[in-house]
């Protein structure tokens, strides 16, 4: 009796992880399926590099949304990459475990407040600030770039500080054992061991922000133009689907799907960048 | 959670999802313009009370789903607020059941309050870019403009006539984040469902016309566009009567109190 609950319990839940699989599964094969003849039909080469998008004239070319995502996810991450590495520092490493233990949920809390949110201080306070101070719309790279750096913070800080966390005491001790300082210790051992997880959790925190997508709707600006400066309003890849979707039929609903293969190629490339790094990590 | 107080909440849940779908001897869906929808659903409530067997639901989309829902049967009413019914309503049956007018919006910072047809065409083209151009301040204008399949923005551009959007234009993908957008930047110029317009921002005059329920309803303000309702065939049974209700004296009451203008 004891057995078969058992087994019935491991089936079940290999079942379920299965399912997993099979919709991500379902979701490559359908976006594929979609989006692929698109592609073909309209040329991959021009279809990636061209800078037109003009659904009502039949030009579909989504260079500049591409670029736009680049944009705005280097950005991104030069906010939020250094931010919550040092912030993540500071945490493991010079403030005592109980207020530790304060602040590190409070961060994690900032995940859990909806991107609708983030997007919608950026559209009411963010964005009015940098068109008085900057000039420009105001909706803009710079913008989304900010929302989405703090926006990513969550991500980087945990997954750092369980990667700092992670180091063993005795090296830590060793370096101080040797006379290095406290900064010295952290900046020439416990961050060279972390390193991988570091790296990790800023790779994680990237496709977060390749992904994200309400926030930046409102703070972007959504013009499908290349970019020259940083004041300059962009589409990226994920708001051009979202903004057209509801009233694109025929080839634009096609050429929708066909953003979102890049978009998936985009993000499966980063994913498996992540799982390497930390793969390298357990090898050691 | 024990496991009974887990089930006692997963029951609850399906009963409160199941609470809506009774058995109805009748049902109607309309889908499409976002721009009718709240308007379709409030109809639907008091058309609902009056025919307890009929069941209303409303879905938005926009004005292309509308057409398509209509076409293929997913729903039994289709409604678009365009100019002019693209060759994909070919073959639906056409009804006019409220006119919506656009306005064209600024910032109330804004010293212009007039501008010709011709000009709001020059603006969103890009080849007028500075308010100067046009009795305003030295200031770059940020044209703002809906996504490309927004009945909105088709109707504006078929109304002005020759519109192709500047390639720098902000998008925006509702009528509010039009609004809240104009009204957050004294350079910019937009356009809406009149309905929507409130003291955050300033409709324009166009071409010497103010954008007025009078105005519109005397057929002298020129951006109005039709709102229809769309069935595949003539429509019949409780489809039909929820048309006649909403043409009836007390729903185009309704629907002007609400900020759209009646049919005729």
């Amino acid at each position: 009796m004891r057995l078969s609950a058992d087994k019935f319990a491991q089936y079940t839940f290999l079942g379920i992880a299965c399912s997993a699989i099979a919709s991500l599964m379902l979701i490559a094969v359908f976006s594929l399926k979609e989006g692929l003849p698109f592609i073909l039909w309209y040329g991959p080469v021009e279809f990636l590099t061209s800078t037109n998008w003009n659904p009502q004239e039949n030009q579909f070319g989504v260079g500049a949304m591409i670029v736009a995502s680049l944009w705005v996810t280097a950005g991104a991450m030069l906010i939020g990459a250094p931010l919550g590495v040092a912030v993540a520092v500071f945490l493991s490493e010079f403030v005592p475990r109980p207020v530790m233990r304060v602040i590190k949920p409070a961060i994690e809390l900032l995940a859990g407040i909806p991107s609708v949110v983030y997007g919608f201080i950026g559209m009411m306070v963010l964005a009015p600030l940098i068109r008085r101070h900057l000039g420009g719309p105001g909706l803009c790279i710079l913008s989304a770039a900010i929302v989405l750096g703090i926006m990513v913070l969550p991500t980087v800080i945990s997954i750092s500080v369980d990667a700092i966390g992670a180091v063993p005491n005795s090296f830590r001790e060793g370096a101080l054992a040797l006379g290095a300082t406290r900064w010295q210790a952290v900046r020439m051992v416990v961050l060279k061991a972390a390193r991988s997880g570091i790296v990790a959790s800023i790779i994680l925190g990237m496709g977060r922000a390749v992904g994200e997508t309400m926030a930046v709707i409102m703070v972007a600006g959504n013009t499908p133009r290349l970019p020259h400066g940083l004041l300059e309003p962009v589409r990226t890849l994920t708001a051009n689907i979202a903004i057209e979707m509801s009233a694109a039929i025929g080839r634009h609903r096609e050429a929708l799907f066909a953003t979102g293969v890049v978009l998936f190629v985009v993000i499966m490339g980063l994913n498996s960048l992540a799982m390497a790094v930390m793969r390298r990590k357990g090898a050691r | 959670m024990s496991i009974a107080k887990l089930t006692v909440l997963l029951v609850g849940v399906v009963a409160v999802m199941c609470g809506g779908c009774g058995k109805h001897a009748e049902s109607v869906t309309l889908a499409g313009s976002t721009a009718f929808a709240p308007f379709a659903e409030k109809l639907g409530g008091q058309f609902m009370a009056i025919h307890p067997g009929v069941r209303i639901s409303v879905q938005g989309g926009g004005s292309t789903v509308g057409i398509q829902s209509a076409q293929q049967g997913k729903a039994q009413i289709g409604m678009a607020d365009m100019v002019k019914l693209p060759p994909e309503a070919d073959g639906l049956t056409a009804v006019v059941v409220a006119r919506d007018g656009v306005a064209v919006i600024v910032n109330p910072a804004n010293l212009v309050t007039n501008l010709s047809m011709s000009q709001v065409r020059d603006i969103f083209c890009g080849k007028i870019a500075n308010w100067k151009s046009v009795g305003g301040k030295d200031a770059l204008i940020t044209v703002v403009s809906r996504e490309a399949g927004s009945g909105t923005r088709s109707s504006f551009e078929q109304i002005v006539g020759n519109v192709k959007l500047t390639s720098g234009a902000l998008v925006q993908d509702s009528n509010g984040s039009i609004r809240e957008t104009v009204a957050g930047d004294s350079q910019a110029i937009g356009y809406l469902s009149h309905g929507l317009v409130n003291s955050k921002i300033k409709a324009l005059i166009v071409d010497g016309v103010p954008c007025t329920v009078e105005a519109v309803v005397a057929g002298k303000y020129a951006l109005v566009r039709p709102i229809f309702l769309l069935t595949k065939g003539a429509p019949k049974g409780a489809t039909q009567a929820f048309i006649d209700f909403v043409l009836s004296e007390s729903g185009q009451t309704q629907i002007r109190k609400d900020g759209l203008l009646p049919a005729k």
